[in-house]
């Protein structure tokens, strides 16, 4: 790969600034990855003592709106991969294309997120001192389920809204013609986070909808 | 001749400066500005403790003093003290890069801290806050204090503190100069790899730690409140996850400054390169298993007790193969005892006696018997300020003259860390036989026999004062006033001593090729 503008001052070339870059984001998704294992960590010992109150919890939930969301960030997490891929061959027309339907995505995931949210707050399900539910399913300790509920899909839905916001910016890129074949490294690196908080909800889901 | 401080003129050329130099300057400033606030809590802190009885602040401003002191010492100016700093400044030079692997990052980074700092301190007009600086729950969901900006500017810290090791580790890895292998890199860099490793994998624990803390006091969430079914010692066990691996975040760069100060002072290679990597890269990997011997007394099981206690003794193996090579390294040096090799065995004699007293408390019998007195409180600063700041100031003098292109006047300097050294030594000294006697750690008060030891140690935080007000005087009038710095006034033999004194914009007008070994 030739130099180019892209080059920072201090790299002697644009290969190891690219290398540099890579090793800074998959440090970067480590940290995010720690940050989350907190909460996983949280999860695993809650689980372990209120197996029971964890599985009544896991049954309020609608493990089918859950499902649908599984598969719309896997197919964003294509079409992300595509947009690389068609960015590589210059085809920027079908690149913008495939960020546009990731996009989509993501807004289809977090609209079900709002259906499902707003479906708790309806029967009184608030995180926290504000959990209300007297419903006949209550057991005892089961706001902290649903605190582990909010706490870690709201966490991961503040990642989908960082991921939707970057791969906004990646689109104006490509229409400032700043994208194409020689210099695609930014997508990459947003496809790389957009894979992380793909699989991080790979997780949440059977964690959180299917648990036993 | 043009270098990095007259290239470019005015305040915005160094607020949105890229350049790692001035960068570390800045870091430089908010440092010792923070330095000197946190200073000042302590001074109060020791004032007060003069006398049995309330007389100059009440229990409740006291809660808040220990607090700031401990919050602002430990986040604003330890953790970012050397890696942030010294190490800002020093690594790229010292492996003959232009600069960090990300310039951009590292300014924000910057702006990360004062930010968080900012956020923080805004507390204080919002009621202060009491918890102490690890916002222990159930207390820091319960108190009415602003708790709330403290944990969230502690957040914002801490992305400063990620930011600036993942730079670190990228430039460590890929801007090395030619002919530069990892088994040649200073031991400095060596030791920055180290910390950075810790500031990246266990920085994002406490980020959520302290989130939770932020939803517990907003929604009580319950996971750390017993009345919800959740435990309050899981906070303990999230806190100390990070923040024990962070005490090495502040003692590992300073054994690095150790290191080449030692080396360079004794005018010898230094003995044992080799075990002086591998006991850095040993004690950061041990200190993420550790964690729990913070926690003795806190209700974990007592298999688990033991288990951190062999741990914890294990991370005085690489501790002292590092003393010994650095004696060793000594033994037939020709030793001249300028400032910074003085701040070096300051630091060998302060960090063995904290180093052995934190020996005395993984054994757990004895820590149990002087859990939260004050021989945790001197053993702390014995470990803190005899390494860490010890570490800071004598980095600080060393690279002074590459800094600046001055040299800062030494008789000066040896007066200040005279008064630093002995008058630590008779602050933190006595708080050893108040904490074996039962003396409780953060009262505003205590019983009348543990009155004359309170005042020798209120008397040495004076000396101590005056000391830095000594050392800063003079250090501040020698980066105007000084006299010119040669390129390599100690006769060092790390690359960045090979650059102009100060060093051009880019460090090197050629590229380095290194075909030596490190000090050789």
């Amino acid at each position: 790969m030739k130099d180019n503008k892209n080059l920072a001052h201090h790299f002697n070339s644009y290969k190891d600034q690219i290398r540099a870059e890579k090793i800074g984001m998959w440090l970067f998704l480590a940290t995010e990855i720690l940050m989350f294992g907190g909460l996983f960590v949280g999860y695993t010992i809650y689980h372990a003592e209120y197996t029971k109150v964890f599985k009544v919890g896991a049954e309020f939930l609608n493990w089918k709106k859950g499902a649908i969301n599984t598969v719309v960030l896997l197919f964003s997490s294509w079409t992300m991969v595509m947009s690389i891929y068609y960015a590589q061959k210059d085809q920027i027309k079908k690149c913008q294309m495939m960020l546009g339907t990731t996009l989509v995505c993501g807004f289809l995931f977090m609209f079900i997120k709002y259906l499902e949210y707003s479906h708790k707050f309806h029967e009184g399900i608030f995180p926290g001192i504000y959990f209300s539910y007297t419903g006949s399913a209550f057991v005892e300790d089961l706001p902290l389920y649903f605190s582990f509920y909010y706490l870690m899909t709201g966490l991961h839905a503040s990642h989908v809204f960082i991921g939707m916001a970057l791969i906004f910016w990646m689109l104006i890129k490509t229409y400032k013609k700043q994208i194409n074949s020689s210099h695609y490294m930014p997508l990459e690196y947003v496809g790389l986070f957009w894979h992380l908080v793909d699989l991080i909800w790979i997780f949440l889901f059977p964690l959180l909808y299917l648990v036993e | 001749m043009s270098n990095y401080l007259n290239c470019k003129k005015g305040l915005f050329s160094w607020l949105f400066t890229r350049d790692h130099k001035r960068i570390a300057l800045l870091y430089m400033i908010t440092v010792f500005s923070f330095f000197i606030v946190g200073g000042f809590f302590a001074l109060l802190i020791r004032l007060e403790l003069f006398k049995v009885g309330e007389t100059i602040v009440n229990s409740a401003f006291y809660n808040q003093l220990m607090t700031y002191h401990g919050a602002v010492m430990i986040f604003m100016v330890i953790i970012p003290g050397i890696p942030a700093f010294l190490g800002n400044f020093v690594l790229p030079l010292q492996i003959g890069a232009k600069d960090v692997a990300f310039p951009t990052v590292n300014l924000l980074s910057w702006y990360c801290l004062v930010i968080g700092a900012f956020v923080t301190l805004t507390s204080l007009f919002l009621g202060g806050v009491d918890t102490g600086w690890t916002f222990y729950t159930p207390y820091s969901i319960e108190t009415g204090t602003a708790v709330i900006p403290v944990v969230l500017g502690a957040f914002i810290m801490g992305f400063s503190s990620i930011l600036t090791g993942l730079n670190f580790i990228v430039t460590i890895h890929q801007l090395r100069a030619p002919g530069m292998s990892f088994f040649k890199m200073p031991l400095f860099v060596w030791s920055l790899y180290s910390t950075a490793i810790i500031q990246v994998l266990a920085t994002p624990v406490l980020a959520i730690t302290l989130l939770l803390l932020v939803a517990e006091r907003v929604l009580k969430v319950g996971v750390f409140d017993p009345a919800m079914g959740g435990d309050p010692i899981l906070f303990q066990h999230f806190f100390w996850f990070y923040s024990h691996p962070a005490v090495y975040i502040m003692i590992l760069p300073a054994m690095g400054v150790i290191s080449e100060l030692i080396c360079a002072f004794s005018r010898k290679r230094i003995f044992g390169y080799k075990a002086l990597v591998f006991a850095s890269l040993g004690i950061a990997v041990v200190s993420f298993f550790v964690w729990g011997h913070h926690m003795y007394v806190s209700g974990q099981s007592e298999w688990a007790g033991i288990v951190f206690s062999v741990l914890t003794m294990l991370v005085g193996v690489p501790t002292a193969v590092k003393i010994f090579n650095w004696i060793a390294t000594m033994f037939r040096g020709s030793l001249k005892f300028d400032t910074p090799f003085l701040y070096a065995l300051g630091f060998l004699f302060l960090f063995l006696i904290g180093g052995v007293t934190g020996y005395m408390l993984a054994v757990l019998p004895f820590d149990v018997h002087v859990h939260d007195t004050y021989f945790v409180v001197a053993h702390f600063h014995y470990v803190m300020v005899g390494g860490s700041i010890m570490g800071i100031m004598g980095g600080f003098y060393y690279w002074f003259p590459k800094m600046f292109g001055r040299l800062y006047n030494e008789g000066m300097g040896q007066l200040g860390f005279a008064l630093i050294f002995i008058g630590f030594n008779v602050t933190f000294f006595p708080q050893f036989i108040l904490g074996i006697n039962g003396m409780p750690r953060r009262y505003a008060d205590y019983k009348a026999p543990y009155e004359a030891l309170n005042q020798i140690s209120t008397v040495g935080s004076w000396l101590i004062a005056l000391g830095f007000i000594v050392a800063f005087t003079f250090l501040l009038w020698a980066m105007f006033k000084g006299r010119k710095a040669s390129a390599n006034p100690w006769g060092a033999k790390t690359l960045e001593w090979q650059s102009s004194s100060p060093p051009p914009h880019e460090n090197f007008l050629e590229t380095p090729v290194v075909t030596k070994e490190a000090y050789e």
